[in-house]
This record gives C-alpha cells, structure tokens and sequence, in this order.
C-alpha cells in the first residue's frame, strides 16, 4: 500500500495533467470552429471549379490528344502516395488511420509489383511510415509553422507534384487524407489525383442546363482544359488539407475530452484510496493507544 | 429589360464578393471584354489584371486578379480567381514582390511557351504598377 505522501502526490499530478488535456480540449474547440470555417468557405470554388471541369470534359470528346495529366501517362508502374497528416500528435487516431490506410495500399501496390514513392504532409504520417518505408519516401514537407493554411501551401506541394509527373517521375497519384465528417468522426480517405477523376466520372452530376452547352470558349475548350487541370490538382491538395486541419481539431477535441474525463476518473478513484489509507491509519494508532493503555 | 446581372468572384480560400452588378471589365486572356447583363454566354481564362466592376449606382470597384476562368452566362458572371486584392488594398511591396517572382519565373522557364506565358504575365504586373 503506497504511503500518504505518495498518494498525494499522484493525485496532484494526474490533476495537473487534467488541467492540460481540458485546456487542449479546449484550444482545439476553438480551432474547430476555425478551421471548419476555412473548411466551408473554400467549398464554392471547388464545387465551381468541378462544375467547369465536368462540363468542359463533356465537351471535349477526342481524348487522344488531351492533357496527360487528365488521360495519364499511359503506364501504371511507378505509384506517386501524397500522405497528409497533422505536424502534431495528442490527437487519438487522426494520424494513425491515414497512415494505416496508406500502408495497405502500398502493400496492396507491392504485391503487384509496383514501384511505389512516398510524399508526406505532415511530420506525424512520416514518422510512422519511416519505421516500414523509409526508403521510399522521398521527401517530408511539414505545415508545422503554418497557422491558417493557405491556398499557396497548397499550391507550392501541387506545383512540386505536377513537376515530378513532368520529369516522369510517376505515373499515378493518390493522395491520402482525412475527410471531416463530424467532430466524432474522419474518414481516412484516398483520392487519386493524376489522372485527373473528375466529377462525372466518379458520380453523376447534375445534368447541366442546355443553356450550358452553348458555351463560347475564348480560347479553346481544349486549352483552357489544359490550363485548369493543373490548377485542379491544386485545388484538391488544398481542399484535402482543409479537411486535414479540421478532422484533426475535431479529432484532438474528442481524444482531449476522453482524456479530461479519464483523469476524473483517476482523481476520484485514487481519493478513494488515500480517504481509506488515511482512516486505516487512524484506527491503528487508535488501536496502539488504546491497547498500550490496556497494558498499563 | 434587365439592367443588372449577378456577379461572383470566387478565390480558392473563400466567396470574395457577391453582388447585383451593372457592368464588369474582364482582362480575359484572349483580350479584355465587357460584360453587361444578358451577355452570351462565354467561358474564358484569364490573364493577370484588373476587374472593374460597376455596381448599379455608378460606383465603381477595381480588383486585381492573378490568373483564373470566368464563366458569363446572361444572368450571371462566375470569376473563379486564383489570387484576388482589391486595388485600394494594393500595395507597392506586394506588387513588387510579385514582380520579382515573374522575373524569375521568366528565368526559370524550360521552353517557349512556357516563357511566354510568364514573360506576358511579367508585362501586366509591370504596366499595373506604373498605373498606380
């Protein structure tokens, strides 16, 4: 049985890791709000920007000479795996779910034999993946010093992808990230990036007005194809890195609050203990007195 | 006959500006346009520059936009910019800044047309920031 003084001791320690998780709890509430915010306001020029694109690959039948960035690159050898997680742990298992479902796909891409290469966003998804696949990623790029993410970070990591798919550094990409379903839960999701999937392939989208389909394209359809879609890739990296930033808030809020509850729990638990030793403590000596007055 | 159309500029970050308009200038990338309400319907990229907005009353709005799409229909006037400042908002440091990056985009540039397109881009920035 640990002494008094132990127990007192722990009681103070695990109420001082109390205060901590609830004021994380809290800071991530409030980045919460932030970040869905962020989340919610970059959605029309994405929803305008799927809009565009599906109606101008309607429009553009002859799909030979598009871009290979839409079309691919013929192969399907060398697999590109874009990884975004948080720079930051302390957020149950946002970080750990990415990167396992990263993990089964590079499994899944080595038994077929594939040549796989690793992008990470974030230092957290690096850190997991290095123990397994350290020669494989080929660079980590962390958004620790970053506050609010902004479209050029975006922009630089898609920049960066589009110059490795010119050199003909891969032939597929799929990026890997947390999808914001409600603070309680994130849906660790990949979504292939080059080639293009644009949003009539995937489901149908409501079918455009006929007013549409009298479009004049200043310059062609074609070119200005070519001039969204690396834009479009953009786009995506930077939507998928709202969602990140949200799903982990959302995700350190749920963990911190299970954290502050479990520690009350601890508290009360060890009070217990240290009510019972103390009164334990009492009776004995109790018993000592008296019985040393009996011997009298 | 309608004499206002919606217009919409739109940045990857967020909704810049939603409002009933009388007449927008658009620097499209093929040459600058006008568009007024019930104009055909057009789809076009942009080349960096400025959109003057009118709004109903006379009072005019002059953004500055760094490559995008507009998207004009008779209603209504979609422009999806991938960088957007309003001209008041402006400022010498950042245009020079963004002038330099042209630069070196321009000494970075691996073929023609690529070198071209950010030559183009490199003249914009230049002749706006004469006009301020």
């Amino acid at each position: 049985m640990a002494s008094l003084k132990e127990l007192r001791n722990r009681i103070a320690s695990v109420k001082a890791t109390q205060k901590i998780t609830k004021a994380m709890q809290m800071v991530a509430a409030a980045k919460l709000r932030r970040a869905q915010e962020a989340a919610e306001s970059a959605r029309p020029y994405a929803e305008r920007m799927d809009g565009v694109l599906a109606n101008l690959s309607s429009r553009v039948t002859d799909r030979s000479g598009a871009s290979p960035i839409l079309v691919g690159s013929g192969k399907d050898d060398v697999h590109l795996l874009v990884v975004a997680t948080a720079d930051r742990g302390l957020c149950g298992g946002f970080n750990s779910n990415i990167a396992r479902l990263a993990r089964e796909h590079i499994r899944r891409l080595r038994a077929d034999g594939k040549t796989v290469k690793i992008l990470c966003v974030g230092r957290k998804g690096a850190d997991v993946l290095k123990r397994e696949y350290g020669e494989l990623i080929i660079d980590t790029i962390e958004l620790k010093e970053v506050k609010q993410i902004g479209f050029e970070h975006a922009d630089q990591i898609g920049q960066r992808v589009l110059a490795m798919f010119g050199e003909d550094a891969f032939d597929v990409c799929t990026l890997f990230f947390s999808e914001f379903k409600s603070v309680m839960s994130q849906k660790p999701t990949a979504m292939q990036l080059i080639p293009a999937t644009l949003p009539d392939e995937e489901d149908d989208a409501p079918e455009v007005s006929g007013a549409t389909a009298a479009y004049e394209y200043e310059p062609e359809e074609k070119e200005i194809l070519d001039d969204l879609l690396p834009r479009n890739v953009s786009t995506q990296i930077f939507r998928a890195l709202l969602e990140n930033a949200a799903s982990e808030q959302g995700a350190r809020m749920s963990a911190m609050d299970s954290a502050t509850r479990n520690a009350g729990d601890m508290i009360d638990r060890l009070t217990l203990v240290y009510n019972r030793t103390r009164q334990a403590q009492i009776t004995k000596e109790l018993i000592e007195i008296i019985s040393g007055a009996e011997a009298v | 006959m309608a004499d206002t159309f919606k217009f919409e500029l739109v940045s990857p970050e967020r909704l810049l500006m939603s409002e009933i308009v009388a007449q927008v200038l658009v620097p499209g990338s093929e040459g600058d346009f006008t568009v007024l309400p019930l104009h055909a319907p057009v789809l076009s990229t942009l080349r960096p520059g400025v959109i003057d907005v009118v709004l109903p009353g006379g009072r005019e709005r002059r953004i500055f936009v760094r490559a995008g799409l507009a998207e004009v229909d008779p209603e209504s006037l979609t422009i999806l910019a991938q960088r957007a400042v309003d001209l008041d908002d402006l400022d010498r440091d950042w245009l020079a800044q963004e002038i330099r990056n042209a630069e070196e985009d321009v000494a970075d540039a691996q073929n023609e047309d690529v070198r071209t397109a950010a030559q183009n881009t490199l003249d914009r920035l230049r002749q706006i920031e004469e006009a301020l």
